[in-house]
């Protein structure tokens, strides 16, 4: 392991120097780790996290980390890591499908308690039936928990997003966990070019005293500071204190927006902002617009793409202006419910421009033929279907 | 258009500010009503509620009520001296953030999880937040919009509060002693009379006696400040 020298996290994020490797999507999301100062990573396995999981287990072997973990299943791991962090601990974990949906109800108190942890989710299918194959349907299950969902279109943004989240979410008016989701296998297990920050330099270490609760929640003399929800006693100022206090977390996730901006460019990426039609997408259902939009370019048509990297807190905002002159608005999904294509819906007002699709599943391709059908359909242009037999 | 951040009583369950479009002020700006301006227009605005309307009160947090380190004390230091300028202030402890059942002293202090109860008990229409941690500020800060009419100001040592009326961000002691200096020279130029002075004594709490005082009176705690065998403490305040 080379010494590593702690950096300004601006000068890490913004300025530092960068070398380009051709590695997957769960080697960069290791390698951001190596970078970030973490403390302690605990997991569970399951496919195809394994992989991310894998490579920080070997950079902890090389001393990168201070300590590293098999939690006995997921509900245990998300609660240790909330404890970690409550210790001080910066603290990284990950996981997929199932395994999200087991460990979700100590993911979803993880914004309550103030717990600035970085999750990596590397989506797969949700049994059942079983399968591991690609789907985000699980994404759907965050977008509520008050957690900060990013979503990764390539290895860059994985190295990317995790890197700023461990920033974004210590920032102390956000102080709530990142979510950094990406396509397992098309995204984790496929290799793609990344410029990486030099491997020598590292993040400054955690401040739990920076932090807009106490560090921890054990008995400090001369009172004790509990930091905990006060809700096990009934009467209306209970409720009173639940609401803000959930309040509060939304809030956090809003105050996220400005670093979004500042570290990853904003929440929204627009490619050609004229254009008449537009694909709305996140992650590897990105990668596969940007190539309808080129195939259509190709034919003369006036498409553009909106990249959506930040799912919560949503950029209704942005998508709003972006979207207050097309004609038809395309929504290319990897899962069966649209969850993407409900939140467009729902930030713009003409909605009914809106084609909730094409959306794949259960490990399906999404093939750019498909969105290039619906680009076709918005604008009325007749294409002959040929069979080849 | 951001809201306009104005005392209550809102109503039955208040908006976060931030969900309006109030965002935090950047480096050397404050909040004012939440709209982002400079610090000395913030401050005397707020030296002028902390003037005119009544009971002015401020509620010291665990980090200014209790000596962690240095800048704590100098920070608990420039908040009595603070104290002193403002005509018939008195001071009410936010010591922790657990629930107190089955209920506070409203007299003694106030607490993050009914505020309102001091702040209507006591008729207090302006108050400073100082020293409290920002999730509980936040808190106490909505909750105090929704149920009652006080004026809100919040010394932030972070970066700020949405819901205060007027909020300063990277507050210190050296930041304290200049709001100090703003309320004294609001105060002269609206020609309120008034000899510095400490606030009154509060009056629900033990007196201390420090010549008498144990370890055991600690109670429960006790055992957190003994030496822990072989252990040798070179360091006491």
């Amino acid at each position: 392991m080379p010494e590593q020298k702690v950096v300004d996290a601006d000068y890490l994020l913004l300025e530092a120097p960068r070398e380009r490797k051709f590695i997957t999507g769960a080697q960069a999301m290791a390698e951001a780790v190596k970078r970030a100062n973490v403390d302690v990573a605990i997991a569970y396995p399951i496919t195809p996290q394994s992989e991310v999981m894998h490579l920080v287990g070997d950079i902890w072997a090389q001393g990168y980390l201070k300590d590293y973990y098999r939690a006995e299943e997921e509900y245990g791991a998300m609660s240790a890591i909330a404890g970690a962090v409550r210790g001080g601990a910066r603290a990284f974990s990950a996981t997929s499908g199932p395994g999200l949906l087991r460990g979700l109800e100590a993911i979803a108190s993880w914004p309550g308690h103030r717990i600035p942890a970085v999750l990596g989710v590397l989506t797969r299918v949700v049994n059942a039936p079983l399968s591991i194959q690609p789907d985000n349907v699980e994404i759907a299950y965050l977008l509520h928990s008050g957690i900060i969902v990013l979503h990764a279109e390539n290895q860059q943004d994985v190295f990317d997003f995790t890197l700023a989240s461990f920033v974004i979410s210590e920032m102390v008016d956000v102080y709530i966990p990142i979510a950094v989701c990406t396509e397992g296998f098309f995204v984790t297990h496929a290799k793609g070019y990344v410029n990486m920050t030099p491997e020598d330099m590292k993040l400054p270490p955690r401040d739990p005293y920076k932090a807009p609760v106490p560090p921890t929640d054990c008995e400090i003399p001369p009172a004790r500071i509990q930091r905990d929800a006060p809700v096990q006693k009934s009467n209306f100022m209970s409720y009173l204190i639940h609401a803000v206090w959930q309040q509060e977390v939304w809030a956090s996730n809003i105050r996220s927006m400005k670093y979004i901006y500042k570290y990853l460019g904003g929440p929204i990426e627009v490619v050609n902002p004229d254009a008449e039609v537009f694909v709305v997408a996140s992650g590897c259902a990105a990668a596969q617009g940007r190539e309808a939009v080129r195939y259509a370019q190709l034919e003369g048509l006036n498409v553009g793409l909106v990249k959506v990297k930040s799912i919560r807190p949503f950029p209704e905002k942005e998508i709003r202006q972006v979207l207050s002159k097309a004609k038809a608005v395309i929504v290319p999904e990897h899962n069966i419910i649209g969850w993407l294509a409900k939140e467009v819906k729902a930030a713009i007002p003409d909605n009914d421009k809106v084609i909730g699709g094409p959306r794949v599943y259960g490990g399906m391709t999404l093939p750019v033929e498909l969105i290039m059908e619906k680009i076709y359909e918005s604008l009325g242009i007749k294409k002959e279907k040929k069979v080849v037999v | 258009m951001p809201m306009e951040v104005l005392p209550g009583p809102v109503g039955y369950i208040p908006t976060p500010a931030a969900f309006e479009g109030v965002e935090l002020p950047p480096p050397g700006k404050a909040l004012l009503y939440g709209k982002i301006v400079d610090e000395e227009t913030a401050m005397r605005e707020a030296a002028k509620a902390l003037l005119t309307r009544r009971n002015p009160t401020i509620f010291p947090g665990p980090l200014v009520l209790w000596g962690w380190n240095a800048s704590a004390m100098e920070k608990a230091k420039a908040v009595l001296e603070l104290a002193m300028e403002i005509p018939n202030c008195r001071i009410i402890p936010m010591p922790d953030y657990r629930p107190k059942y089955p209920k506070i002293d409203p007299e003694a202090e106030i607490n993050p999880n009914h505020p309102n109860l001091t702040i209507l008990h006591n008729k207090i229409e302006a108050c400073i937040f100082v020293g409290v941690h920002c999730h509980y500020a936040n808190l106490s800060l909505r909750m105090i919009r929704a149920g009652t009419n006080c004026f809100t100001i919040a010394l932030c040592a972070e970066m700020g509060h949405e819901d205060a009326m007027v909020s300063l961000r990277d507050v210190h002691a050296d930041e304290i002693r200049r709001f100090r200096d703003v309320i004294v020279q609001v105060r002269e130029e609206m020609g309120i009379k008034w000899e510095p002075k400490l606030p009154p004594e509060n009056p629900s709490l033990p007196k201390e006696e420090y010549q008498t005082l144990s370890i055991l009176d600690y109670g429960e705690y006790s055992y957190l400040l003994l030496p822990r065998r072989g252990e040798h403490i070179t360091e006491t305040e």
